[in-house]
């Protein structure tokens, strides 16, 4: 449906922008994402998702991103990747893409309407989230290289 | 003094202008182009539909029409109507569109036009509710691209607002006994816009420079996109910013400045063309 096509062209359109295309002319890239269960934070999942894959397929990137959903709760509490519950009771729920360059922002996506300084409150705890999720791929990129 | 192609190196015929501040067609970074809105039967022509609205932002020329039908509400929401909005981007607007189902960007834009809708309630859908469980209105939003120019999403987003301000409903009563409806086309109302969303948006070159309501030429150039709308209040209704390069908070932070101060300017262009066509 028109959700999922929407969903895909903020995905298509993050992984261009870090993907290094000019190194594999005439080659198609292919990603393919399948929901298995979907309990809230679903297209930053996604996301992390994508940028692991790509990680896996040993593609050239110029940078890493992260996926990182903030929920705006109805009290004014900011609250990180939420539950599917949390995000129906938030007032907003902000989705961001963060570079591991300089925590610059790739994609960014909202769902009801909060104030600029919410926002920028929001942006300013997913760019220090980024660096767990970051932190979380070196660690499984580690793992999976290491003999055991 | 080298010269350079518009049509070999456009990129670089871009950056030459960009240095100076200015583009090909001679508008600053931060200008919009000249924004028209024509609005109900009169002057839109859609004889039809209930609402309509003409709006041209440069060459871009998008037409909204606006139809309400009665259907029953859904079992979970009984007291809540519905509005559906659909883009089209036929093949007579750009050669980049071929004809048969929508392509991404047409699916993508009318996804975009649903959340607007859903994030600013510029429409609560308790408002369209005639009879809680048996009555309520449906509004099909018909957005169609009649030129593609570039900045597709302000441009529906304006003429959707506009046209919904010019919807008129006719009032719709139950009978007790038949328990069928009875429409008065007599007696019309307005429909209550709560809020009134205004899209801005800007392609970004190089990585930094950040340029407003860009032409189909620049956005294909430009090396992502960012939309904001906003509403009255300077509340953020969206911020869409579909992949493209990345900008750090500061730089989206002025993207935002400047859509307020452009929702300012919009929404007088509204209130000037609605007051035109009210009748004294």
């Amino acid at each position: 449906g028109v959700l999922e096509r929407s969903r895909e062209q903020l995905l298509r359109q993050t992984c261009e922008a870090v993907v290094l295309g000019v190194l594999h002319p005439r080659t198609a890239v292919t990603l393919v994402l399948q929901v298995l269960s979907d309990a809230g934070s679903l297209l930053s999942c996604c996301l992390n998702a994508a940028c692991m894959a790509l990680l896996d397929a040993g593609l050239p990137l110029a940078a890493l991103f992260c996926g990182v959903t903030c929920a705006l709760q109805p009290d004014g509490t900011i609250l990180l990747d939420p539950t599917a519950r949390q995000e129906q009771e938030a007032r907003a729920v902000l989705t961001f893409a963060i570079g591991s360059s300089e925590r610059k922002v790739l994609m960014a996506t909202t769902k009801g309407s909060c104030s600029v300084e919410e926002m920028q409150q929001c942006l300013a705890a997913a760019q220090h989230a980024a660096d767990a999720v970051f932190q979380f791929y070196r660690d499984s990129v580690r793992r999976r290289y290491s003999k055991s | 003094l080298s010269i350079c192609s518009r049509t070999v190196e456009p990129l670089e015929y871009y950056r030459r202008f960009l240095k100076e501040n200015c583009r090909p067609d001679g508008r600053e970074l931060g200008e919009f182009r000249t924004t028209t809105v024509n609005i109900g039967k009169y002057l839109c022509s859609i004889t039809t539909a209930d609402g309509s609205a003409l709006v041209k932002l440069g060459n871009t020329t998008v037409i909204c029409g606006v139809k309400a039908e009665l259907a029953a509400p859904a079992v979970d929401s009984a007291n809540k109507g519905y509005i559906v909005p659909n883009v089209e981007l036929p093949s007579l607007c750009a050669e980049r569109f071929r004809s048969g189902p929508p392509g991404e960007e047409a699916q993508a834009a009318s996804q975009f036009i649903a959340d607007v809708i859903e994030n600013s309630q510029m429409i609560v859908k308790e408002d369209l509710c005639i009879a809680s469980g048996k009555l309520a209105w449906v509004l099909y939003c018909d957005i169609i691209c009649l030129d593609y120019d570039g900045n597709l999403l302000d441009a529906s987003v304006f003429a959707l607002l506009t046209a919904l301000k010019n919807v008129q409903l006719p009032l719709v009563t139950i009978n007790e006994e038949t328990g069928l409806s009875e429409v008065n086309l007599k007696q019309k109302n307005p429909l209550i816009i709560r809020k009134h969303p205004v899209a801005t948006s800007f392609a970004i070159f190089d990585d930094t420079l950040l340029i407003v309501d860009p032409t189909a030429e620049e956005e294909d150039l430009a090396s992502g996109t960012v939309t904001i709308v906003t509403d009255e209040e300077g509340r953020l209704c969206s911020v869409h910013k579909p992949g493209g390069s990345p900008l750090t908070g500061a730089k989206l932070q002025d993207c935002i400045t400047r859509a307020i101060t452009r929702h300012k300017e919009v929404k007088k262009l509204i209130d000037k063309v609605i007051k035109s066509i009210t009748p004294k």
